[in-house]
């Protein structure tokens, strides 16, 4: 199976990465071949085995609803690219919500 | 995103009622964001109270989504959504899990929210609503569980972002498109809410958020089966706010396909401001949120006799004990609605019916409790949980008027002193010398002591004019401060007149 450039710049869009026209072909050809080993994969006979989203066989792991202390906002901000107060800054996001 | 921003006004003559080209109908599912009342985060033991922190001091590595953390889920946001579940009538699949949808933005931490995407754990459920024009079943699709995001705060050429809320537990209630109407819709959404707060699972506050709505809104010529293109309104932040956006987005689409062009399917924002909504982006090929089961989550598997054990802890809910007060204690349907809404309002009115049994039908205390106690609720902006007046302290204050120690206007005045001191009713009476006079000789007195004041309206009276009689009441009361007994007092005042006459 052959990834489209079209289809790598999708996907990159998606991941708000931003990527050259060179890696927009090297990408192509590698998730190309991770699609082809999937592809492999595929051929195996699975009709007997439940669809399977997990392999260790946990059920129900909760914990009580207890708060725990958090991390200071010193703490938090230490490694902020850029913060007004306590609050992280970014570049300004509009509409969407 | 540098979406145009269009604002449809509509003219006037326009308007709903007027006469389209052809009768539609309008088409409308309801998604609601309800935040669960826990503690503790979703996935973590920060605290769940973000609106009253500073920014970013309820957040650790988990909800800051830290490179190898690993998130477990909150027991009571599990049981909340199945308590709702269940008081919505679902089913509770025996197998749920959760799952990753992934999308970049700031206010998610990980570049995805933990979700559920195929096998939520509710499904199928169903609300009765009422309606205009009548009662009406809403299906519910599902209930699922999952995080909120972050705080947004836009300050002109940057954004600043508060995680407290990150991570936060979401309940989503999706229904079917089963309505038809901005007033059903909101109907619903009241019906909902109702239940969210009697269940103590969400506050109801749609103002500060914790509850959020949305409705996809489609239209399609009367009569016909299949669903026309639909539009997603958001920023639904008061049932105003829902009743108007949906009324405004169905005339939007009528006018559209009166004039032979088509609805596109795009998400539109109320604008609470200019009372119209505005187009925030266009859903072609926007929603690729790539769900995958999340690994980090083990699946849940509710055994039946858990999901027994829920259920039984379901409390009476709003509709079913409107109909028992109305059944129990003979209450008009219209109070019995009012007093049953709020669990904490329907709680203190049986508490107080079952206190006063012994002197004062329900009807009376119903009528207090929507009149009085109501208003001075009201005038304090005070909860019932946090009213002075205790349900029995209520009661003795009944038991009072009933043995006709004090009389109904004092009655009030004591109900409002009880209010403001939390003293009973036999302390605040004595201390402020409000018993009701009783005693004839005295009440004569004062009677004598009007009527020799008053010459004039005694000689109407005793020329027939009977209307004056009210005004002596009126004095003796002003002079007794409401104190008299007005059972003795008329009769009294009557022979007193009568005495006049004969003279």
């Amino acid at each position: 199976m052959q990834l489209s450039h079209e289809q790598v710049r999708h996907i990159a869009e998606l991941a708000k990465l931003a990527l050259t026209d060179d890696e927009v072909e090297r990408f192509a050809q590698q998730l190309s071949d991770v699609l082809a080993w999937a592809e492999e994969l595929k051929r195996l006979d699975t009709d007997s085995i439940p669809p399977t989203a997990q392999v260790f066989d946990l059920r129900n792991v909760t914990r009580p609803d207890v708060v725990r202390p958090s991390l200071t906002a010193e703490e938090v901000l230490a490694n902020a690219p850029q913060r007004d107060g306590d609050y992280f800054r970014v570049k300004p996001i509009l509409d969407q919500s | 995103m540098n979406a145009p921003r269009l604002c449809y006004t509509t003219p006037q003559y326009l308007c709903r009622g007027t006469r389209s080209a052809m009768d539609y109908e309008a088409v409308i599912g309801m998604e609601v964001h309800a935040q669960i009342r826990t503690e503790s985060k979703m996935f973590c033991g920060c605290s769940a109270d973000y609106a009253s922190a500073t920014p970013n001091s309820h957040v650790c590595p988990v909800c800051m989504a830290l490179p190898g953390v690993l998130p477990v889920i909150n027991q009571r946001a599990v049981e909340a959504t199945v308590l709702t579940g269940l008081a919505l009538g679902c089913d509770i699949p025996e197998f749920a899990k959760f799952d990753r949808k992934n999308y970049p933005y700031p206010d998610l931490p990980k570049g995805y929210q933990i979700s559920q995407y195929d096998l939520p754990l509710c499904i199928r459920g169903h609300l009765d609503i009422d309606t205009e024009a009548g009662q009406q079943t809403v299906r519910i699709r599902r209930v699922h569980l999952e995080e909120d995001t972050a705080k947004l705060v836009h300050a002109g050429d940057s954004s600043l972002i508060d995680y407290n809320r990150a991570g936060v537990p979401l309940m989503e209630i999706v229904t079917e498109a089963d309505l038809h109407s901005a007033e059903a819709a909101s109907a619903y959404l009241v019906t909902l809410r109702t239940i969210l707060r009697y269940l103590g699972v969400n506050n109801g506050n749609m103002e500060e958020g914790a509850l959020r709505c949305e409705a996809n809104v489609s239209l399609r010529p009367l009569g016909t089966e299949s669903f026309g293109t639909k539009v997603e309104v958001k920023n639904l932040n008061s049932f105003r706010a829902v009743r108007q956006a949906i009324d405004y987005e169905i005339d939007r689409q009528r006018r559209l396909l009166d004039a032979g062009q088509s609805v596109t399917q795009v998400t539109m924002g109320w604008d609470d401001v200019r009372g119209c909504t505005v187009f925030q982006r266009s859903k072609e090929g926007a929603e690729d949120y790539r769900y995958f089961p999340e690994p980090d989550l083990p699946p849940l598997t509710p055994s039946r006799a858990w999901v027994a054990e829920m259920r039984a802890t379901l409390p009476e809910l709003p509709a079913a004990r409107a109909a028992r007060f109305v059944e129990q204690y003979g209450l008009r349907e219209h109070d019995a609605r009012l007093l049953a809404e709020e669990r904490a309002i329907a709680e203190y009115f049986e508490a107080t019916v079952a206190a006063a049994r012994a002197h004062t039908e329900p009807r009376g205390v119903a009528n207090w409790l929507l009149g009085e106690l109501f208003r001075l609720l009201r005038e304090h902006a005070c909860d019932i949980d946090q009213c002075r007046v205790s349900p029995e302290g209520l009661a003795d204050l009944l038991g009072l008027i009933h043995q006709g120690a004090i009389n109904a206007t004092v009655s009030k005045q004591v109900l409002e002193e009880m209010f403001t001191s939390g003293d009973a009713a036999d302390v605040v009476v004595r201390r402020e010398g409000l018993t009701q006079l009783n005693d004839h000789a005295e009440l004569a007195r004062v009677i004598d002591r009007v009527l020799v004041s008053n010459p004039k309206p005694v000689q109407q009276y005793l020329d027939g004019k009977q209307s004056v009689l009210a005004f002596f009441v009126g004095q003796v009361m002003r002079e007794t401060r409401g104190q008299a007994n007005p059972n003795i007092v008329g009769p009294l005042l009557k022979d007193r007149l009568e005495k006049q006459r004969n003279r």
